[in-house]
């Protein structure tokens, strides 16, 4: 008998745990040409605003170690042209679409979130509260608490489909902020976003990068998320979305076993383009093998004992 | 339709210090033109993470051929890599070169030839190459060229073989007033020097940047153009020269 892989994200329920992460996977159709994405729990479209965004200057992204830097600037058409041209592709599919959304202030913010609510075919919604906005005290919406509780709360009220809140790994006690926006009614929390870096090139030296600086992602940063997510499990009663650095079906158990309910794949898009669906078939195999009939049975169901093998 | 799959290695053979040409063999034929690239991946390894793209040099039902430079450990890695070793595949990707109606010009710079030997050798009897380098020991496939192209100009740079200077200049010298479209890859230097000459007559360059996806999604190899950035992936890699913002 095959496991069921079916999992609860506040109102929305999802096939399998494997979502796509915000901007790495386009607007879909551009995946669409390897992968059936009917097999996905769900698309995370990358960044949305209400107006087009051109982004930041090129150069736009760099390989370092296990990862990458990226600096893309929440390139996006707008909200219109998505609704036009992208969405009514995306609606062909049997999989849940997930909008993430942001703004140059909280205005904004509240706008898109209340026109998202009210469209026809998104079927979630996913803040970002760490995104490079301009320079305006919201900027630090991610990283200052009352700041982000505000935030949270004022979107929260125009929004009546599933929000997710999306945190940045750049402060001192994630589970702090989780606890945050779950107390002002958001119904998950995704993380980690990317961690801001920089690389230098010696010979010119300047960044190699057009904006200095830019996030992190690839397995590098993995297990800063798997530990990142253990931790807001532990503090947050809503789901949790993990991700970071997530290239195989193990390494998305991982967060699964310190409880997040889904996850999100990224950077291993890039890579493989088939990481997706490998990562579902490979969780359901693992399943299988290790007799468990429900994946929400393997979902936080981390020892937390400290490993003694060695004593 | 774009392709992902595993290679297999059929030869990786140094024609130079730091140049080699890769031969790989699909599970199945694919259907590319010249001007396309694909992206070759180490797989099995986390670092290097991403995959090179590397222009279509050569292609034959599944046989695929890439003439590459070592750059970086990518490449110096690739350049490893034996017989009969698997390798990731994804392509073919992006824009080709639009089909030549006549005859046409070609000006490669360097590894740039790369980009343009598949179309020379696609349209017999038909191309004006014009193939500049820095030594005598840097060209690659001269007799293969001289075959299948029309004419041959080769320039290196203290005259060991053909004309003594810049291809440019050659290409000043000997084919400015020609009213052919121009197809052309080499260094950044080669393309400024050649949008001086060709003013805004047809003449289609394919260009290079870091990539992640190949496949339009995650807008990190966009380029600055006349019209905007454009993805050097999906909108590119060739582009009308006069589009480019150089």
């Amino acid at each position: 008998m095959k496991p069921s892989l079916k999992v609860k994200i506040g109102s929305l329920e999802l096939k399998n745990p494997v979502l796509t992460a915000s901007g790495t996977f386009g607007y879909g159709l551009e995946y669409s040409q390897f992968i059936d994405l009917n097999l996905l729990g769900g698309i995370i479209i990358k960044g949305l605003s209400l107006k087009p965004k051109k982004g930041n200057p090129p150069p736009r992204i760099y390989e370092t170690p296990c990862g990458m830097l990226n600096s893309i600037g929440l390139q996006n058409i707008g909200y219109e042209a998505f609704v036009k041209e992208k969405l009514p592709f995306l609606r062909k599919f049997n999989t849940k679409i997930v909008v993430n959304f942001f703004g140059e202030n909280l205005d904004e913010y509240i706008e898109i979130a209340n026109k998202l609510s009210k469209t026809d075919g998104v079927d979630a919604l996913e803040m970002n509260i760490s995104c490079p906005n301009k320079e305006t005290k919201w900027r630090k919406m991610g990283t200052e608490p009352e700041l982000l509780r505000k935030a949270v709360k004022e979107v929260r009220a125009v929004v009546n489909k599933t929000l997710i809140v999306k945190l940045t790994p750049q402060v001192t006690d994630i589970a702090y902020m989780a606890k945050i926006v779950e107390d002002e009614g958001a119904d998950a929390v995704s993380l980690i976003n990317t961690f801001p870096a920089m690389v230098v090139d010696i010979k010119t030296r300047s960044s190699v990068l057009g904006t200095l600086t830019g996030g992190l992602s690839g397995p590098a940063i993995r297990p800063i998320a798997v530990r990142a997510t253990w931790e807001v499990c532990k503090a947050v009663k809503i789901p949790v979305i993990g991700i970071g650095g997530i290239v195989d079906y193990s390494d998305a158990l991982q967060f699964l076993i310190v409880g997040a309910k889904a996850v999100a794949v990224g950077t291993a898009n890039f890579i493989n383009p088939y990481a997706t669906v490998e990562i579902i078939e490979g969780i359901e195999r693992f399943l299988i093998e290790e007799g468990i009939n429900n994946i929400n049975d393997i979902i936080g169901s981390i020892n937390e004992k400290a490993n003694n093998a060695y004593n | 339709m774009n392709k992902f799959t595993l290679s297999t290695i059929v030869e990786n053979k140094a024609l130079s210090s730091d140049v080699y040409l890769i031969t790989v063999k699909l599970p199945f034929r694919i259907d590319a033109k010249p001007g396309q690239f694909c992206i070759l991946r180490v797989n099995g390894r986390l670092d290097p993470l991403l995959g090179r793209p590397f222009s279509i040099f050569d292609l034959e039902g599944e046989t695929v051929k890439f003439l590459y430079r070592i750059k970086g450990k990518g490449t110096k890695i690739l350049s490893e890599m034996k017989e009969n070793e698997k390798i990731s595949f994804i392509g073919p990707l992006g824009k080709w070169y639009p089909y030549p109606e006549g005859n046409f010009l070609v000006v490669a710079g360097g590894i740039g030839i790369a980009s343009v030997y598949y179309l020379i050798k696609k349209f017999p009897e038909r191309a004006i190459v014009f193939y500049g380098v820095r030594l005598k020991n840097e060209i690659f496939f001269f007799e293969e060229i001289k075959k299948f192209a029309k004419e041959i100009y080769v320039s290196t740079e203290e005259g060991e073989f053909g004309y003594k200077g810049v291809i440019t200049e050659l290409f000043q010298n000997k084919a400015k007033n020609l009213d052919l479209p121009i197809y052309a890859c080499g260094p950044m230097l080669m393309i400024k020097e050649l949008k001086k000459i060709v003013n805004d007559r047809k003449c289609y360059v394919a260009v290079e940047e870091r990539m992640a996806c190949g496949v339009g999604a995650c807008l990190g190899c966009v380029i600055n153009t006349v019209n905007g950035l454009k993805r050097v992936c999906t909108d590119g890699a060739v582009f009308e020269l006069r589009e480019l913002i150089l």
